[in-house]
């Protein structure tokens, strides 16, 4: 079955192409194209509706496409039912039986596939080593805390050894410390077993910190694929520097572009040079996105691009400084800075008048 | 606020409270108490006694009542076991297909004949039987007692199957299970309290049917509610409160642990 199929598209995991999904007069998915590579901790990014669950149901089975496919490591899955797919889920609500104990509920698929019980049991046994939750083997379920239900969920989805474990927003009911915690695990777990993890979150610092790669989706499409950094300091659109971190927009016109060097011009007039941006062509008005922790404040100009600005306010955030401050043209900057850079950077007090620079390459054109 | 929705400032709440279940329990309390009458007569009280439990399992009539009670349990347990079956496969039929154009009518059709007076339904089951030409005897009733149960088994097999979301034969199916170990290794087990909570009150309900049994048994073929009719017909003995107390129990305990049964909601 595998032979027939293509080199390049057998060495990714997953492989959507042109995927449309349709509800009624709803579209849920606008044409998605999308390869997941093997071994990959890819995370779907994206409000609510985005789209994001309805490509994770697809890719597990629950719904089909109305338009396109999707391939699992070059076999199209077409309308394959889920309990034929090696392809795992861990759910939002986790969805553990609760009739069974907890090992039965981590050897149930095992059993489904054919093992014996006792082999499913040792198997069972040794994920629940694996999410340190032997102690608990014998229990319900409901007697178990959400942090603990999730790892039961985890090693259940992990037990069968899919190809693909898919992540419905496993941590959304988890309180903050908890889900700190379990970020780490989780990106420690897809090391370790090394099966493909596909996690959908609508938690951008969650999707940050564990994933390979990101897509970030709105309105049934994809905005921006990338690394986490990548798409933190070179946002394609207005979307997606906004729903990733913080962000100042800054409308400007396009001046010239020099090769990989882009010029252009505030509203005032006062000119900004930064990277040029496939899709941003000369004379274009567009925005430039520059994050607060990039932009600094001094009392004279650290170059000819420095603005003159006015300190409206200074906030102490624990960790940082934040500031924000009203350039002479008008818009307002957020400025941001850690707390470690205190002996560098001179803290302005209110009203006071200062000058806002940018670091080298900060700024960013968005193509909408 | 607190003090305008407390209904116990109304005046006569106190009252009115202990009348109402003075009217509801005060003949259930009288007959229970006067079933252990030593006394033959039904109103004058003499002592302590058993003896009209005795003479409900050895008296003259015991025979009678013994071939009613055995042909009752007969059929609630034939009758209770067949609605519930159905009902149960109504429930996962309407509820786990998803939306069809007819669902709530279907809900509605289903539920409908709860409303219905029991002698309609009772008249119009003899009008069919007589109809189709069927024999009367046991099977016309145990047909009778199906039909009536079905909604009764239904209601908490559904309100049971609607409070068990879709994610746990979701997740039956993405860990392999096919669909029919979805259904017995899952569903079933997790619908379990509702179908024993359907079970119960099927057969509780069809053990003490009076009307339809009436109408569609033959002649010579009682049930327990029927022989007791019969028997009063002649005149209240002692023993009928015996009789009534012992089904009063039973129908206590039955309604007791259908109850405990169905609060024992695992998926919470």
């Amino acid at each position: 079955m595998q032979t027939k199929m293509p080199e390049t598209s057998s060495q990714n995991a997953i492989d959507v192409q042109n995927a449309v999904k349709r509800f009624g007069n709803f579209t849920a998915l606008k044409q998605i194209s999308l390869a997941i590579a093997d071994n990959e901790f890819f995370t779907l990014l994206g409000p609510s509706g985005c789209g994001k669950t309805t490509l994770l149901r697809i890719i597990a089975g629950f719904d089909e496409v109305t338009e396109g496919s999707v391939r699992l490591y070059g076999e199209d899955l077409g309308a394959l039912p889920p309990n034929r797919r090696p392809v795992n889920t861990v759910f939002q609500s986790y969805a553990l039986f609760p009739h069974m104990s907890v090992l039965q509920n981590v050897g149930f698929g095992l059993e489904m596939l054919g093992s014996s019980s006792t082999e499913a049991r040792e198997c069972a046994g040794r994920m629940l080593e694996l999410v340190q939750l032997s102690q608990f083997a014998d229990r319900r379920p409901g007697q178990l805390s959400g942090g603990q239900q999730q790892r039961v969920a985890l090693a259940r989805a992990l037990a069968p050894q899919p190809k693909l474990l898919l992540l419905d927003e496993p941590l959304s009911a988890l309180d903050l410390k908890l889900r700190k915690a379990m970020r780490i695990e989780l990106k420690h777990l897809q090391r370790e077993t090394g099966i493909t993890f596909i996690f959908v979150t609508h938690d951008q610092e969650e999707a940050l910190t564990m994933s390979d790669r990101i897509a970030v989706m709105s309105e049934g499409e994809l905005q921006q694929v990338g690394a986490a950094r990548e798409i933190y300091e070179r946002p394609r659109n207005r979307f997606v520097a906004n729903f990733i971190g913080d962000t100042n927009l800054l409308e400007v016109t396009v001046d010239r572009i020099e090769g990989a060097r882009a010029t252009c011009h505030l509203g005032g007039g006062h000119a900004l040079s930064c990277e040029a941006v496939d899709g941003v062509r000369e004379g274009a008005r567009v925005h430039l996105s520059v994050r607060p922790e990039r932009l600094f404040a001094t009392a004279e100009p650290a170059g000819p691009e420095a603005l003159a600005a006015r300190v409206v306010e200074t906030v102490f955030t624990g960790t940082g400084i934040t500031s924000i401050v009203e350039l002479e043209q008008g818009p307002r900057l957020t400025l941001r800075s850690s707390n470690s850079e205190r002996g560098n950077r001179r803290v302005f007090e209110q009203g006071a008048a200062c000058f806002v620079n940018m670091e080298a390459g900060a700024g960013r054109l968005l193509i909408d | 606020m607190a003090r305008r929705s407390d209904l116990r400032a109304i005046p006569g709440f106190r009252a009115l409270t202990l009348l109402c279940l003075f009217v509801l329990y005060a003949p259930l309390i009288v007959v229970t108490i006067y079933s252990f009458n030593a006394s033959a007569s039904i109103t004058s009280w003499e002592g302590l006694s058993l003896r009209w439990y005795w003479d409900v399992f050895t008296g003259p009539e015991s025979g009678k009542f013994k071939t009613a009670a055995a042909n009752s349990f007969l059929i609630a347990i034939s009758a209770a076991t067949i609605s519930t079956t159905i009902a149960t496969l109504a429930a996962t039929g309407m509820i786990r297909t998803g939306r069809f154009r007819a669902r709530s009518l279907s809900f509605g059709l289903i539920s409908l004949p709860l409303m219905v007076p029991e002698i309609v339904t009772a008249v119009a089951t003899l009008i069919f039987f007589n109809a189709i030409a069927l024999e009367r005897g046991l099977l016309s009733i145990l047909i009778a007692h199906v039909v009536f149960c079905i909604p009764f088994a239904y209601l908490p097999i559904s309100a049971r199957m609607q409070g068990i979301g879709p994610a746990y034969e979701e997740a039956a199916l993405d860990l392999y299970a096919t669909k029919r170990q979805t259904f017995t290794r899952i569903l079933l087990p997790l619908m379990a309290p509702g179908i024993v909570s359907g079970y119960l009150l099927a057969f509780i309900v069809s053990l003490d049917d009076f009307i339809i049994t009436n109408f569609v048994k033959g002649a010579g073929v009682e049930t327990l509610p029927t022989a007791i009719f019969g028997a009063v017909k002649r005149g209240i003995q002692p023993n009928i409160m015996a009789i009534s107390t012992l089904l009063l129990g039973l129908s206590i305990l039955l309604v007791t642990l259908s109850w405990l049964v169905s609060k024992s909601d695992t998926t919470k």
